[in-house]
């Protein structure tokens, strides 16, 4: 009898906490989930009083949506495949964000990516195909983690804002980019298009076995999982999350926050720079100005939905590529403008941004409040 | 003719390219001056000026009047300013980042309401030709100087003589530099920065519908290179000063005026870098003037950028 007693009682202090903090940690970790979740409702909701302003059903617009992005095995190939860029230029928003930057100028990163990709590819042709996409992907991180690289840079070492230098950066590397297709890397043959030279069929990134999407959706979300991993579980990303939450704490405790920021931006802009490499090796075949086709502006937007968090990107990628593939549909159907997307993608950016300011707002989520209050 | 003044007309072209250039970036940058000083910044004024261009041309197109769609766009620039400094005014809510969507939204509900405007043609804002007096057409074209140039070039003179010398200028001065101050003070920082913010709003829209009714002229959906966002720039390098911010502006517009000017003698060498020339400037710009270890000179305290 005597025996049991202890063994009972710490049966009780062990079970007690973990019911209770199992349902604290469910309250606390929702809130990160419902509120942009519910951002997201409100910004579709307005955007339907906004078409039934102008005569146009919201029901339809759902119907399309849904069916253009994910009604059938064809369009979630399509919404997958167009998530695949956005996964990584996202990754070149959200990195930095984590250190408290605001980098935006992806686009340019994708772009010089494409351009280095296509500029390694061309004197290599012939090589093994292992070779070619080695160098390939290589020049294009290079060139991508060494553009948002020196935004960084300017930040800590010059107190230069990465927001606006990272913009004036990509209109920067738009015209380098105009300047190597239709100079010194031009096909001749490429004549309404100026392009470089083709990097040939048999180079070009393959299917993943059983799709018919490319390899790039799984290098995308191979990414995020490794900016999850660096940013939650390593030191280095430990020290990064210090830095970004107070400066002057991170220097007080030695860390090296010049490295940190030259370091995550870039990779940031390596995981861009890799974007473009794939929409040159997997869709484009060669470098052109399609290749500033705005998936650096939308990874803006995919990374504050996701509130920054790398795991999250992969479902908000997916969904924002099938509104993205739906638009075609709705122009056609709807009898709308094809910047019907664009006027809904802001709406839900500044709807979201809205949204930070109800954080910690609901008692709900505050298991300290109702915990209490039971006692 | 062209012969008769020969490597003349590349200063020249510069000179009268820098004036058509300018003039958006002196009234964006000087709206940005106005809401920058009471210590709120917007990036949105991409999206404002995109979508002032549009409202302007669409205006200028249905009423007849480029003035009509000047004071059109100039209404719309005051809506997106209100809605920024309304949405900034809630805790936590980023300004930088709110201009950033704002930017995406402009620019969205500029193409999609401007898709039938793109083939019509309105009619241009009025140039004052103050090269009557000689019979080269390079002068005379580079001197013929559009009405908006002149307004904005008064403009700055008024502003600057503004916050020094008005209750008005101060009270945004002292809301800029010290919230707490001006709490003190009884003003309301948040309704100040509302209306700073809806004036600078009205005049980077103003810009815009300069691009779509003088130059160049006419309203499609690359009308703006990024000037919304280089007039920020702009603003840090001005010092956040008026007239500062017209200098600069000239200085940009010319850098802006460099590539054509060079290709219109001829060079076609590199000529798509040149086109990088105004940002490659701005970025020097802003290199040249940040410093990591002391605040700018007369950056207003309150302004999260410089921070």
């Amino acid at each position: 009898m005597a025996d049991t007693t202890p063994e009972a009682l710490q049966g009780v202090v062990i079970v007690a906490p973990i019911s209770t903090s199992w349902l604290e940690l469910l309250a606390r970790r929702s809130e990160a989930v419902v509120i942009p979740f519910g951002a997201f409702i409100v910004g579709m909701a307005i955007f339907s009083l906004f078409l039934l302003f102008l005569g146009k059903s919201p029901i339809d617009l759902v119907n399309l949506m849904v069916k253009g992005g994910f009604g059938n095995w064809f369009s979630i190939q399509n919404s997958l495949q167009r998530a695949a860029p956005l996964l990584l230029t996202a990754l070149c928003v959200a990195l930095p964000a984590r250190l408290g930057l605001v980098v935006i100028g992806g686009e340019g990163a994708v772009v010089l990516g494409g351009v280095a990709a296509a500029a390694a590819a061309v004197p290599l042709l012939g090589a093994p195909y292992v070779v070619v996409i080695g160098a390939m992907a290589i020049a294009g991180m290079a060139a991508g983690g060494l553009w948002i690289g020196i935004v960084g840079a300017l930040r800590h070492y010059r107190a230069v804002n990465e927001t606006i230098s990272s913009l004036l950066m990509a209109y920067i590397a738009i015209a380098l980019m105009n300047h190597f297709v239709e100079g010194p890397l031009r096909d001749p043959a490429s004549l309404n298009k100026p392009s470089t030279y083709p990097i040939g069929k048999d180079y070009m990134i393959g299917n993943i076995p059983g799709m018919d999407v490319h390899w790039g959706l799984v290098a995308g979300i191979v990414a995020c999982i490794v900016s999850w991993v660096l940013i939650e579980k390593t030191a280095f990303g430990f020290a990064a999350r210090i830095a970004g939450g107070n400066v002057r704490a991170a220097q007080i405790q030695g860390l090296a926050v010049g490295k940190l920021i030259v370091g995550f931006t870039a990779l940031a802009g390596a995981f861009a720079g890799l974007a473009g490499m794939i929409e040159v090796g997997a869709v484009q075949g060669s470098a052109n100005a399609s290749l500033a086709a705005g998936y650096g502006y939308t990874g803006i937007l995919v990374a504050f939905l996701a509130r920054h968090n790398p795991l999250a990107i992969i479902p908000v990628a997916i969904l924002l590529g099938g509104i993205d593939a739906s638009g075609g549909l709705i122009q056609r159907r709807m009898d709308l403008p094809d910047a019907t997307v664009l006027v809904l993608q802001g709406l839900l950016f500044i709807v979201i941004l809205f949204s930070e300011t109800l954080y910690g707002r609901f008692k709900l989520f505050n298991p300290d409040l109702w915990l209490r209050n039971r006692q | 003719m062209s012969d008769s003044i020969g490597l003349w007309g590349v200063p020249l072209a510069i000179l009268g390219g820098a004036i058509r250039v300018s003039t958006p970036f002196i009234f964006v940058s000087l709206g940005e001056t106005i809401t920058e000083r009471s210590g709120r910044i917007n990036l949105g004024l991409e999206g404002t000026l995109v979508f002032g261009a549009m409202t302007g041309y669409a205006t200028a197109v249905v009423t007849g009047s480029p003035w009509l769609g000047i004071l059109a766009a100039a209404c719309a620039g005051i809506l997106f300013g209100l809605f920024h400094g309304w949405i900034c005014k809630f805790p936590k809510v980023n300004d930088i980042a709110i201009g950033i969507a704002l930017m995406q939204f402009g620019m969205g509900l500029a193409f999609f309401f401007g898709k039938p405007f793109i083939q019509p043609s309105a009619p241009h804002l009025p140039a004052i030709p103050f090269g009557w007096w000689s019979s080269v057409p390079q002068v005379q074209a580079a001197l013929s100087v559009n009405v908006l140039f002149i307004i904005g070039a008064l403009l700055a003179v008024a502003l600057w003589w503004a916050f020094r010398n008005t209750r008005v200028g101060l009270i945004i001065r002292v809301v800029g530099d010290s919230a707490d101050a001006a709490r003190a003070m009884g003003l309301n920082p948040n309704t100040v920065r509302l209306f700073a913010t809806a004036v600078g709003g009205a005049l980077a829209a103003i810009g815009g519908a300069y691009l779509s009714l003088y130059y160049p002229g006419s309203w499609t959906e690359g009308i703006s290179s990024g000037q919304g966002l280089m007039a920020v720039a702009l603003v840090i390098f001005a010092r956040w000063n008026p007239i500062g911010c017209f200098a600069a502006a000239l200085l940009f517009g010319g850098a802006g005026a460099l590539g054509p000017a060079l290709q219109s003698v001829g060079v076609t060498q590199g000529y798509y870098l040149f086109y990088a020339a105004p940002y490659v400037l701005t970025l020097l710009i802003m290199v040249a003037t940040a410093s990591p270890s002391r605040q700018l000179a007369g950056a207003p305290g309150e302004l999260s950028i410089t921070k």
